[in-house]
């Protein structure tokens, strides 16, 4: 499996973010993209999760299953939980693993991000990095070979970091393939970097 | 449960939870309804004969009230993401959401009708005549509705714009509601003519306010 994007151009509200781009990540990579704000971190993400138009240029997946598009390949960690106040925690991992796969991997991946305690609690009173562990677990309930992860760790602490690397490294050796936007370090650090927004 | 299942269960759950707002069309429709003989006056033969019209324009109004929740909420979260990321069809999706909207906030409201048509001074048959309409009109509101959701996702307030979006559009099914409601309580026109053009509306609606729901999210990707 192998993501590769070519002379990829970004625009949004008519500036452009970024051109030119291009990159390569074959399953069991992990591609770490840094840059300053603004530089289009996030953006780049949206545009492999098929959430932002590719302005220009080619974003392809080769190897991975034929008749799926890309979008419903991948995974979107974004900065929204899309979590729901007012249902419990197992309530709405179960929601998304019905929604995006076929929803019987929900307890043990509730139980792989260690809120299996709290799971019938409404998700209103989750902290903010309980909500950013239930939103990994979603990656864990739902098998998908595409990683895309923006700001996987903020809000964690230091034991669920490890844990997410933890998550991380396994879905490398699986034959999976992560793209992550981040400011420090992760816990890939064996991974490619990519740097946007160099030369502005 | 397949996805749709899913996401149906999900919508009528959180419609019913804190915050949902299920009840609120309900309660707004009968403050309608109650503050209309306080404005035009104890004058019974006069509130039976607008009865059906005021009734209707109270549901309408009452099925608005909920509507920008309807793909905000979902939008606001980052739900809407994930549900573009999903392998359904986004057009089943969001008619999925309208339907579950529908049976969460238009249903009781057609429920509701009878009990309130005796403000108006609407006999048993008259009022049973008014809810049939409204059972058949309502889904029209939620799919014109749906499409005017779809358009106003991307704005701040844009509850507001949804309103002056939707209600221009909802005139075909506010004069066949009516109109089908009148016909069955004093005629002369068959019941059955203003009642099949209101079930085309209905059915037109759900068609092209999916569709147009749908396409209008796809374009709202930058």
């Amino acid at each position: 499996m192998r993501l590769e994007a070519s002379d990829l151009a970004c625009v949004r509200g008519g500036r452009e973010v970024f051109a030119g781009l291009r990159f390569a990540v074959a399953g069991g990579e992990a591609l770490m993209v840094t840059g300053r704000n603004g530089a289009g971190k996030s953006s780049l993400l949206r545009m492999i999760a098929g959430l932002v138009r590719v302005a220009a240029g080619r974003l392809a997946l080769t190897g991975g299953a034929d008749d799926l598009p890309l979008a419903e390949q991948a995974h979107y960690l974004g900065h929204q939980d899309a979590l729901k106040p007012s249902l419990t925690v197992e309530e709405n991992l179960d929601f998304w693993a019905r929604y995006l796969g076929t929803g019987d991997g929900a307890p043990a991946a509730l139980a792989a991000v260690g809120l299996d305690t709290v799971a019938k609690l409404p998700a209103g009173y989750l902290s903010a990095g309980q909500r950013r562990r239930l939103s990994i677990a979603r990656l864990v309930a739902i098998k998908r070979p595409i990683w895309l992860l923006d700001e996987p760790a903020s809000a964690l602490d230091r034991a669920a970091q490890d844990r997410l690397a933890e998550l991380m490294r396994g879905h490398l050796a699986g034959g999976g393939l992560i793209v992550a936007a981040a400011h420090g370090p992760i816990g890939l650090e064996g991974a490619r970097e990519l740097q946007l927004g160099a030369t502005g | 449960m397949n996805p749709l299942a899913a996401l149906f269960m999900r919508d009528l759950k959180l419609a019913g939870r804190v915050g949902g707002g299920a009840g609120i069309g309900v309660l707004f429709f009968l403050i309608v309804i109650v503050l209309t003989p306080f404005a035009i006056g104890p004058d019974l033969a006069l509130l039976a004969r607008i009865g059906p019209a005021i009734l209707w324009l109270g549901a309408l109004l009452a099925s608005l009230l909920t509507l920008d929740r309807l793909i905000a909420a979902d939008a606001e979260d980052g739900s809407l993401d994930l549900i573009l990321t999903g392998q359904t069809p986004l057009e089943l999706a969001v008619a999925t959401k309208a339907l579950a909207h529908w049976l969460s906030t238009g249903l009781p409201l057609v429920i509701a009708t009878p009990l309130f048509a005796l403000l108006m001074n609407l006999d048993t048959q008259a009022s049973l005549a008014v809810a049939l309409t409204l059972l058949a009109g309502t889904p029209a509101l939620t799919f014109i509705g749906l499409l005017g959701a779809a358009l106003s996702v991307t704005l701040r307030r844009g509850g507001l714009l949804l309103t002056v979006l939707v209600l221009p559009l909802t005139v075909p099914v506010l004069i066949f509601g009516v109109s089908a409601s009148n016909a069955a309580i004093v005629g002369p026109l068959p019941f059955g003519t203003p009642f099949t053009i209101l079930c085309a509306l209905t059915l037109v609606s759900f068609v092209v306010g999916t569709f147009a729901a749908a396409a209008a999210l796809r374009h709202g990707i930058e």
